[in-house]
């Protein structure tokens, strides 16, 4: 009697619905599992291919091709500590240059900005991550490039005394190109995403927390550095990985800024050349062990990358367990 | 007999269909890029042959057309004849351009610095490092040239641009020859590297004292300051389209097979050094005859017709009498019966 009460009362909809969702279960298991295998694989299957495409340089130049410096197409010698370098230069510089900016945009979002203003800022800083890299490079080329020669680089060449440290910090050519240009604008690319990321970490710092800090008397400044900052330290770092593993890997933006030279850099104003760039300029063109020491490059890029990024996931992964 | 007459008029009808839908495909060079898709546009107006080109590098097209994937491949450098021979290709020019010395000096209008092949390969090397070096003063009576340090501007990319300026350098200067050496893309001693013609230019006009080169039609339509060189007939010339046409005119084609030739110090007095033709590559052996027949037929209309749209374009047509020999050479191209596909 009861039992038929339940059956009764039970909506009959709901049952059907769970047969079909049942027999439908099973696809679905197998469609998410598809999907992400097959990411799997063909993560695996970019690193194999690049380890088979590039291995005639490698097995040519071995550790040199990581050590010494030699670019020549026509003598077909190979060796990349220059863009290696000068990858790891720029993605350290912008970095240095964006991570306070994006702490600054992130604070004042979540401490200070009024009411009012907190959605227009915040999507125009999410506006600027979705700019194709292409516009940030002619941009650069174009418009920041003049600026930056006329009231930057000759400034501090000028400024500079002869024979000091920062002549040769201060050391290129004066045309708003060079190794400080490129990072700066690969700063404005990372920035929007950092400070977005960032933003949404600092909200989750419980209200609690942040209002008894500001009961005890500390200032925003003081609530900011020992407060919420340390409470999303750790996310905060995987966030700038992140950030650094778009800046390790940009490739137009940099190519149109950094002077595309092989040698090694004398000064922040010299021009140089990043792994990514060095590939986008001569992968066209490239023919055998030319295309194998660029293919070798992408390899050893692909590597640093993931590092950073395994990196980023196990800072991440602590966070999640606090 | 009937069945002869009905086979033989469907393999008619056949072939007339195939040649209403033409839809040929080629993809190379980037520089002759802008005038094959304008014949292109003329030709499918006129006869309602479609042809798809794909602007993917000299090196690309070659990639292309040597795994047979387009019907021709395209290419700023020609081939070299053992090469064609061993590929089975046969390579023919469409168009002159040439490459420009251009500049940014203060005060300086286009065509009053007078630059020679040496003097261009020592810049390039390192080895003149100042306008006022006393070599360029020499040759440069009544021009003042200030004592500003000569930067140095290359294309990044790998380009037929390059591989027809270094040629050039290392045909005026031993130390460039068995140094950098000429290529798509070298290893260049000195200097920034800007992408693209666009991106020399840009390097050049932000930086006084900057020395850089770039296509022909990317210096006359962006009006660059450009150097006037010196020709192996030892006057100094302009680049001009008729300074390109003279260079292609003195060439000797005939005496080249494969018509590798690279038009680099041609003799002429009014040709201007740096020229070079660009090039189509087709299988010697075409696979479908027809298809053959249908990218001859446009190149020969292009021959025909397609002055104009390339002048307008700031590129040099080929002489006529080059034309012709090119067209006797297309003899050469076959079909899978042996006989040409195009006459």
């Amino acid at each position: 009697m009861s039992t038929a009460e339940i059956s009764a009362a039970d909506p009959a909809p709901r049952r059907l619905a769970s047969a079909r969702g049942s027999r439908f279960e099973p696809f679905f298991h197998t469609a998410c599992f598809v999907a992400a295998t097959t990411l799997l694989a063909t993560l695996g299957a970019v690193l194999v291919l690049l380890a088979i495409g590039g291995w005639p340089a490698i097995a040519k130049f071995g550790v040199g091709f990581l050590t010494q410096n030699t670019w020549d197409p026509v003598a077909d010698v190979y060796g990349a500590a220059g863009p290696i370098l000068d990858t790891l230069l720029v993605a350290a510089l912008a970095m240095a240059i964006a991570m306070p900016i994006a702490g600054g945009v992130a604070f004042f979002l979540v401490e200070l900005c009024p009411p009012v203003l907190r959605r227009p800022i915040g999507t125009a800083v999410e506006l600027l991550a979705g700019i194709p890299s292409i516009v940030y490079g002619m941009w650069g080329l174009f418009v920041f490039a003049p600026v930056f020669a006329k009231w930057v680089e000759i400034p501090a060449m000028s400024a500079a005394p002869a024979g000091s440290i920062w002549a040769t910090i201060f050391q290129g050519i004066p045309n708003g190109t060079g190794l400080l240009a490129a990072s700066i604008i690969l700063a404005f690319m990372i920035l929007p995403f950092m400070a977005a990321t960032l933003r949404d970490l600092l909200a989750t710092v419980p209200a609690q927390v942040r209002e008894s800090a500001y009961g005890l008397g500390a200032t925003t400044g003081e609530v900011v550095m020992k407060v919420t900052l340390p409470y999303v330290r750790r996310g905060a770092i995987g966030a700038a990985m992140l950030g650094l593993g778009r800046a390790l890997g940009e490739t137009m933006a940099v190519t149109f800024i950094i002077g595309n030279s092989h040698d090694f850099p004398k000064g922040l104003f010299d021009a140089g050349s990043t792994i990514a760039s060095t590939i986008a300029n001569e992968f066209n063109e490239a023919s055998g062990m030319q295309a194998s020491a660029l293919i070798a490059l992408g390899l050893v890029l692909f590597l640093i990358t993931f590092a950073v990024l395994a990196l980023a996931r196990l800072m991440l992964r602590n966070q999640a367990r606090l | 007999m009937n069945k002869i007459i009905a086979a033989a008029m469907f393999a008619t009808v056949a072939l007339g269909a195939a040649a209403n839908a033409a839809n040929l495909s080629g993809a190379g060079a980037t520089f002759p890029a802008p005038v094959y898709a304008k014949w292109a546009e003329e030709y499918k107006a006129k006869t309602g042959n479609a042809l798809n080109y794909q602007a993917i590098g000299s090196g690309g097209g070659i990639k292309q057309i040597t795994a047979n994937t387009v019907d021709f491949g395209a290419s700023d450098m020609p081939l070299k004849p053992d090469v064609l021979a061993t590929d089975g290709l046969q390579q023919f020019p469409t168009v002159i351009g040439g490459v420009v010395p251009v500049m940014n000096l203060p005060g300086i209008k286009p065509g009053e610095v007078r630059i020679t092949g040496p003097i261009l390969a020592d810049i390039y090397r390192g080895i003149r490092k100042f306008w006022d070096d006393p070599v360029l003063v020499s040759y440069n009576k009544g021009v003042k040239l200030p004592h500003l340090p000569i930067t140095v501007v290359h294309r990044s990319d790998g380009s037929g641009t390059t591989f027809l300026f270094t040629s050039y350098l290392s045909m005026n200067a031993a130390h460039w020859a068995s140094g950098p050496g000429a290529n798509v893309s070298v290893n260049w001693p000195v200097g920034i590297g800007g992408k693209g013609n666009d991106g020399v230019a840009a390097f050049v006009k932000q930086t006084p004292g900057a020395i850089g080169y770039v296509e022909y039609a990317y210096a006359k339509q962006n009006h660059m300051t450009y150097a006037l060189m010196r020709n192996k007939s030892g006057r100094w010339v302009a680049p001009t389209a008729e300074a390109f046409a003279a260079s292609a005119a003195g060439a000797k084609w005939g005496a080249a097979p494969g018509y590798y030739l690279l038009l680099l110090d041609q003799p002429g007095a009014n040709a201007w050094p740096i020229s070079g033709a660009t090039f189509i590559l087709m299988h010697a052996k075409q696979a479908n005859a027809q298809t053959g027949h249908d990218v001859l037929a446009f190149f020969d209309w292009s021959y025909k017709n397609g002055n104009p749209a390339a002048e307008g374009l700031d590129y040099v047509p080929l002489p006529e009498g080059v034309k012709g020999l090119i067209r006797k050479s297309w003899l050469k191209i076959t079909g899978p019966d042996g006989k040409p596909v195009y006459k």
